[in-house]
This record gives structure tokens, sequence and C-alpha cells, in this order.
């Protein structure tokens, strides 16, 4: 029997073994089969666009770490996450130098001046994205058809724009790699602007135009349920916002059907189900308590709806993740347990 | 709750399921160790006062004859784990850190340890009052880990009215299955020592709750019980920390005790079913506690098992005997969860010591991770508290705030926050210190 050399450590002597860079690794793994996906229906200059960012942003967090002399956070493959998501909201023919910039905005104010992992106020790609949609306006609502012709082989001539200058047109290279009718809009345009409906049972697959990443729902949800079904995503949020934007475009529908389009073409277009699986439940800046969860989920789905149907955007998911964010410390505050054996407080 | 209830039956919507690690020791039969060469009897195994020696250097003792008196109400007394001769009373290990007063009995190696203490009594024409000091006597205390003296449970506060006595039988922590065996070989002393219980009290009715990994055990306790109506045996589905007795009242009773109150402020008393079996063996003979059940287990011993170890036993005689391995990195006294590792070998078996783990595993020093509020610690906690704002808190040392504004104090420290943390934060271990820190800038106020 040894009896020197013993260890004194504190209880629990037991860990369930789930870490950080072990769920931060799964949600990649969960997002592989989008990227794939958008690969496949946009091309190459998708798979660059995802690539660069994810690049970009690693990059700028491994250089910050280094300039503030702390060892690199690279490793807990958070970042990788933010350049991953920046890379699929962005429109696949997206220049890669500005996606350089947003990843650059996205990480360095975005997450590394807050004080890195943990700290972080706001998703780190939606503020890269926010930027980059008031920096470029026009190059972030140009999006290009599904399935072009020869997209494994060329990429859209907007992808390699140089800095600065004017991006090239798009309308003739669409003209010419299209496979049906494609006016340069996505669905949710199409709804907003000219009136014409999309089925949403096609938007569930998604052969549509819009944001690298944003197209299957399927492949989105089916990710979402591989990490709650690992314990390493809690379900309450993305089932809180998807309810809630239904229930409330289903409000709108009964009301006017003809100006509001219905529920699950609101949940199936656009950001929506990527926003509320993969955006909206970054831990580091949504609630932690249960009843807040549900709180800040139905209340981002609300203002995307409110957004879409009666702001001037065609989409609200990243705004309304925003405001999430923003409202999710006052959320906790409001909404702390109620310990057992302690009675019920009024007020705040 | 009343339709949650309906829908799902009796169970702990909070906490964690733990990986259980009960298979290696929950089939064998309860065995008694031979008796050490020295025994170390602390005076103080409970909380509350030490027991005072009655025993000098040099003093032949009898096996059941008591060395120690006890202190006051709130103490129990000490009886002489084996025959043998007082060798000194002085400073021992304990599983705390600290050396506590102890006596120190070196046993007779030829004696037939026979108990000849304890003459017969009759429990049924004695007064509450009367089991009360009766069961004082026997220097019972909590055997589920807390070691608090059972009669004084059994007392009930001027004013109150308790009408249920809840008997644990959860055993929710890892690795143990002391109770378990308990349960399974003993069922009579435990309904008999529920009815003590009972009895004492005032209460008209007993529920005994066990966890559903503990089937043969229920069967046991209802067919040793047979058609009596007083005591009823429930089966609670398996999570931790069930067996804290807070959780067990609100799973059974749907009652919840106040913060800082006692049990017997919503009317309950919970005993464990290991001090009841006691009650129910030791009363009628009028003998005192002398020994207890042990679930000596872990990766770390070839020979795993339940062993009825005198009290005072050596942890490293008590390893020795359960070929204890070289690869050992850490002995826990207790569970898993809420024990505590020791840092010697000769820190004694007392009252509460439920298990002694071995672990071989030297803990690989964990990556800490800043906290990513995922919430699993929120989402978990069986007292409905936001660990992760303490946590935070603690790491700014701002103390008084985790107490006033985020029930610190209702924390019992049962390891869930710190188990699911992905972050690896000591959780637990920050509430520790900052309720330390409480409690000393309270005393020196």
């Amino acid at each position: 029997m040894n009896t020197t050399v013993i260890e004194v450590s504190t209880s629990p002597h037991l860990h369930s073994g789930q870490s950080v860079d072990v769920i931060m690794r799964n949600v990649i793994y969960a997002l592989l089969p989008v990227c794939a996906y958008s690969f496949w229906l946009f091309g190459l200059s998708a798979l660059l666009l995802i690539m660069t960012t994810t690049a970009a942003c690693i990059a700028t967090e491994h250089i910050i770490c280094r300039i503030s002399n702390k060892p690199t956070s690279v490793g807990d493959f958070s970042v990788a996450i933010t350049g991953v998501l920046l890379g699929l909201i962005l429109p696949p023919g997206f220049p890669l130098w500005m996606a350089v910039v947003g990843s650059f905005i996205a990480v360095a104010p975005g997450k590394m001046l807050f004080g890195g992992l943990g700290f972080n106020a706001f998703n780190p790609a939606l503020v890269g994205r926010a930027f980059l949609q008031a920096a470029f306006p026009v190059a972030i609502t140009s999006y290009t058809p599904a399935l072009a012709l020869h997209r494994f082989a060329e990429l859209i001539p907007s992808t390699l724009a140089v800095p600065l200058m004017k991006s090239p047109s798009l309308v003739d290279w669409i003209a010419r790699v299209r496979v049906d009718a494609f006016s340069g809009a996505t669905p949710l345009m199409l709804q907003k602007f000219e009136h014409v409906a999309t089925d949403p049972w096609s938007l569930l697959w998604g052969v549509r135009a819009g944001s690298a990443g944003e197209s299957s729902a399927i492949l989105i949800l089916l990710g979402g349920a591989y990490l709650v079904a690992r314990k390493m995503m809690d379900w309450r949020i993305p089932v809180a916002m998807l309810g809630g934007a239904f229930v409330f475009a289903s409000l709108f529908h009964l009301a006017r059907p003809d100006l509001y389009p219905g529920p699950w073409f609101v949940i199936f277009s656009g950001g929506l189900v990527l926003g509320a699986v993969f955006m909206a439940t970054d831990p580091v800046a949504s609630p932690v308590t249960p009843l807040g969860m549900w709180i800040y989920g139905i209340l981002m789905g609300l203002i995307t709806v409110l957004i879409r149907f009666l702001g001037g955007l065609a989409e609200g998911v990243m705004y309304a993740i925003l405001l999430g964010n923003a409202l999710s410390p006052l959320i906790d505050k409001m909404t702390q347990p109620r310990p057992y054996g302690v009675a019920k407080k009024v007020g705040l | 709750m009343g339709v949650l209830e309906l829908i799902a039956g009796k169970r702990l919507w909070r906490g964690v399921h733990v990986p259980e690690f009960k298979d290696q020791t929950c089939h064998l039969p309860i065995r008694r160790l031979p008796f050490p060469p020295m025994l170390v009897v602390p005076l103080s195994q409970h909380t509350g006062k030490p027991a005072i020696p009655i025993v000098r250097e040099g003093q032949e003792v009898v096996r059941g004859e008591p060395i120690a008196e006890a202190d006051g109400f709130v103490s129990v007394p000490m009886h002489a784990p084996a025959t043998g001769r007082v060798e000194r009373i002085g400073l021992s290990p304990s599983a705390r850190g600290e050396l506590t007063q102890a006596i120190f009995i070196r046993s007779y190696a030829s004696s037939s340890q026979e108990v000849l203490y304890g003459s017969p009594q009759n429990i049924d024409e004695m007064t509450p009052e009367q089991i009360v000091l009766a069961v004082q006597a026997t220097g019972v205390v909590g055997l589920g880990g807390a070691a608090f003296p059972t009669h004084v449970k059994l007392r009930v506060p001027e004013g109150k009215k308790i009408d249920t006595v809840v008997v644990n039988g959860c055993e929710c922590e890892p690795y143990l299955t002391s109770d378990h065996r308990v349960m399974v070989e003993d069922p009579k002393a435990v309904l008999h020592g529920a009815r003590v219980a009972m009895k004492a009290i005032g209460a008209s009715r007993a529920i005994v709750g066990v966890e559903d990994n503990k089937m043969d055990a229920v069967e046991a306790l209802r067919k040793a019980n047979g058609t009596a109506t007083d005591i009823s045996i429930e089966a609670v589905p398996a999570k931790y920390p069930q067996g804290a007795e807070k959780m067990l009242i609100k799973v059974l009773l749907n009652r919840e005790i106040p913060s800082g109150g006692l049990p017997a402020d919503i009317g309950v008393g919970v005993f464990n079913v290991a001090t009841l079996a006691q009650i129910g063996e030791l009363l009628p003979r009028r003998q005192g506690l002398i020994e207890r059940v042990v679930t000596v287990t872990g990766p770390g011993v070839n020979k795993p098992g339940n062993y009825l170890v005198a009290l005072g036993a050596p942890v490293r005689w008590v390893l020795e005997q359960a070929e204890c391995t070289d690869k050992a990195t850490s002995v826990v006294l207790g569970g898993p969860m809420m024990g505590a590792s020791i840092g010697s070998f000769d820190v004694p078996v007392t009252k509460g010591v439920t298990g002694i783990l071995v672990l071989t595993n030297r803990e690989a020093t964990q990556r800490v991770f800043p906290c990513i509020h995922c919430a699993s610690c929120v989402t978990i906690c069986p007292m409905h508290l936001n660990p992760s704002q303490l946590g935070m808190l603690a790491r700014k040392e701002r103390y008084e705030e985790m107490a006033s504004e985020f029930h610190l104090n209702d924390c019992f420290e049962c390891g869930c926050c710190s188990y699911v943390c992905p972050s690896h934060i000591p959780l637990v271990q920050y509430f520790r210190v900052a309720k330390l820190a409480n409690r000393k800038a309270k005393a020196r106020a």
C-alpha cells in the first residue's frame, strides 16, 4: 500500500467530463453539414468565404493575445465558431477583403475588447455582420442564385473584388449562370418588396438564394438537435425564439392574411433558424435563468417578426438577437430563481 | 407541482444523474473486520460539544463500556469499541485536517470481544422523554454522514408538531452501498427504529424513501413491514442529491424547509436508515454504538466490500484489510460528491464515516476556462440558486453580497455545480471560502 503520496482535494471528486473546448469543437462539428451544404449550393465562393472568415477571426484573436502578452486562447475553439458563423451569415459572393474587415471587427472590438471568451456582451459574429451591414450596404444585400452553373469551377465575380474599388456588377454574371428566373432577391425580399410568395416547405430543405449558411433549415435543426442531445446547448432558447416568431407571425397573418405571410414561411425563410439555433444560443450573451431564456427567446422572435413585417428591412434576425443580447443582463436580474425555502420576493 | 406530480410521479426535478459506481459493492454482504491492535476514539465524532472522558490512562475497558460521557444535551457519550487497555488520551489527526482529542485503546488480541454491557429495556413502557435520553445514552448520531446527535432531533421543540417521520434510504452518493446493505440485511431493525422515532416525536406515520436503483432493498423493507400501514415504503427515481433531507422532503411530501430552518418547522423528522437500524438494535438492549457499516471501495482497493468496522479503527488498517493498491492517489471519507479527502492514513473511522473511497486517477490539472454562462449550474442547482453569478461574485471577493443578495447560505455544498461546470470552475470551493470569510467577518463585528 502506498502510504506516502496521497492527494488532498476538495469535493466533489467527480466531474461530468464536459469541457468548454470540447463543447466549442462540437458546435463546429454541428456546423460542418451546414458548411458542406453551402458549398454544394453556392460553390467555391461560399467555401472560400467561410474559410476566409474563419482564418481571419482566428488570426485576429491570436495576434491580440500575443500583443497583450497572454497565452493564446484560440485553443478553446470559440473564435473558430465566430469565424464559421460569420461566413455563414454573409452573402456567398461577399468580397473577401470585406469579410476580413468584418472578421477583425467581430473579434477585436466584438470579443477581445470586452475581455475575451466569457465576457463579450454581444455575439461577436453578429457584431461583425452589423458593422458590415452599415459599412457595405450594397455588398451585403447582393445575393446570388443557388445552384448556379459552373459554381465549382469559377468564383462569383464579387468574391475577389479589390479593396476600396467599385465591385464588379453581378447582373451579367447572374444572367449567364442562373438556372431559373432569378431576380437577385431572397425569398424574404421577394415576399416583402415584390409580394411573391415562396412555398415554406421548399424552404425547409432550402434550395434558395440567401446568406451562405441559412438555406437548409433541416441541416441546421439537425446540428442543433445533436448539440442538445449531447447536453452542449440549452434547448429552451431556440424553441422559445422559433415558437415566439411562429405565434406572433400567426397573429399578424390571421389579422391580415393578404399583407402578412404565414408562420411557416416566417420561420423557414431568411436566417431565423440559423440565428435561433446557433447565434441566439451563444451562452455568453444570453440569460442563464431558465425563465430568462424563455423571455429572451420569445422576445427575439417577436422583434424578428416586427422588423420583418413593420420595419423597412426584409430581415430582422440579426438586430433581434443583438437587442436580445443587450437585454439579457437585465432579463437575468429580473428572473433570478426563487431559491428553495425562500419566500417569493415581490417586485425587482 | 401538483399537476406535474400526477404526470411524472414523485421525483427530484433538479440535480444531476451521476454515474453510480455501486456495482462494485452493492451485492456484497456486510462482513465484520477483525479488531485492529490500536483503536483511536475521538471525543468529537459528532456535531455539538465533545464528550468528556471518564476513563484514565492504563485502565482496562470492556467492549461496549462507556468511556466518555455527554457534555450537555447536544452531545453524546462514547463506548469502548473493543476490549483492551486505555493507552493514552491525546491528540489524533482527524478527517478535517486538524488534531483532536481522542482516547487510544490497545485491544486485547485474546479477548472474545463479546459485548457484555447493557440490560434490556421495554420501549413500549417508556415515555417520549425517556426514549430521548435512552437514545442519547446509546451514543447514536446521524450515520448518513452529518453525525448530528439523533436524540436532539427526537425531542420536538416547544410549540412544534411533527406529523411525519421521513426515513432516508436514498444513498444517492455514487460508490456507497452501506445503507443499501443495511436495508437488505436488516430491514426489521430499520422499521423498528422508525417506530421508536415515531413514538418519541409523536408522529402518526413514517415514509421510507429509497431510490429505485435499490429495488431489492424496497422489497426487503416491504416484506418486513407486512401489512402495517403506519409505515410506507416509496421508491423514487434515482438522482443526486435526493438524499439531502431538504430534497427528500420536497420529493416525498412536497414541503419546503424555510431558509435557515429545520425539518421540524414543517412537521417532519428525517432520519437515515442506518441510524434507525442502530437504534432498533441497540435501544432494546441498552447498548452503545461501537461499530458501523462502512463501504470500502473505489478503483484503488482489491477487496472492496461493506465492512462492519469498529469505531476508531485507523483508515490505514481498514485499507490494509481491503488490500489497497499502490495506485491509490487519494482517499475520500464519504462519497465522491461531498466527502472529504484525507491527508493522513492515521485518521480513524468515526460515527459519520459512510464509506472509504480510494481513487486512483490523479486528477489531471484541468484547465480552468472563464465562465461562459452556459447555465448548466443554474438549471441543475437543487436549491435553485445561481451558482454562475455566485462564482463571479466570489472571484471579486464580494462575499457579503453573495449572502445577502444571492442566498449563499442556502447552499449545502452538494457539488452539482462543480460537477457539471464545463469551465472546471471550483464553484463549491469558492462558496466554502466565501462562507468562511463571512463567518470571520461576523465574528470580528
